[in-house]
């Protein structure tokens, strides 16, 4: 169940972090954002932005190239 | 986490190459939830003008930079000329044009936001940018050279914001 999905395939650092806090921004508490992207760093970085402002990484999975993360917003 | 949740990055550079990390850094940290501080003093200065059209690389004195194209078949893509042409070759008027064009098609290749999409994003979510009021002069820019909504000050400023803070960066 996602409330929001983020394509960000084909952007490099930090764009994806930079861009789903700004889609983060406009969402309610307990909602879920769906982020896709090829930026192989940000399966690590994801995890410390999560990490840092309290958002819940759901969960995290590779298809092919792309990694799929779910987050749920504080 | 500590308890200052506070950041602060010195640009003193003005290269193309360079004006990277402090943006992605400070766009970064305020992503994250920190309160970020930018003092651009120097070549740093650059950075804060209107136009950032003038930002370049230059391959002479650069001798850490890979030189590969990033045009052309992979076997072509994958050869570094860097270590392979002389310094002094570099020397030759245009190249450094040439290779600042190259530079800028391989961020794009790879994905990277332009500089002006990054300080824009910067900016946006509320990165405080401080210009160094003595370099300014010293280098005869005004103030009108500069984008609106940053802060003109020195050195104590910059210490006194950084005094907060639990996180500096001399870029």
């Amino acid at each position: 169940m996602t409330n929001q999905t983020l394509d960000m395939c084909g952007y490099a650092c930090p764009m994806p972090i930079l861009k789903t806090k700004q889609a983060l921004a406009s969402m309610k508490s307990k909602e879920v954002i769906e982020v896709i992207c090829t930026d192989q760093g940000s399966k690590k970085d994801f995890i410390a932005f999560c990490n840092q402002l309290g958002h819940k990484l759901l969960s995290q999975r590779d298809e092919g190239n792309k990694i799929i993360f779910n987050i749920e917003k504080k | 986490m500590s308890e200052s949740n506070e950041m602060t990055l010195i640009a003193s550079k003005g290269t193309l190459d360079w004006a990277y990390p402090p943006f992605i850094l400070a766009s970064t940290g305020i992503a994250m939830g920190k309160k970020v501080t930018v003092f651009c003093t120097f070549y740093g200065l650059n950075l804060l003008l209107k136009d950032l059209s003038h930002l370049r690389i230059s391959p002479q004195g650069n001798p850490d930079m890979p030189m590969k194209m990033p045009f052309g078949p992979k076997w072509f893509q994958s050869i570094d000329f860097g270590p392979k042409i002389p310094n002094v070759f570099w020397n030759i008027p245009g190249l450094e044009f040439f290779a600042t064009r190259m530079m800028k098609k391989t961020f794009k290749n790879n994905g990277m936001a332009t500089i002006e999409e990054l300080r824009e994003i910067c900016i946006e979510m509320g990165v405080k940018f401080i210009a160094c009021e003595m370099t300014m002069g010293m280098f005869g820019f005004s103030r009108e050279d500069f984008i609106e909504g940053i802060e003109f000050a020195g050195a104590a400023t910059y210490l006194d914001v950084a005094q907060n803070s639990n996180q500096d960066l001399f870029i």
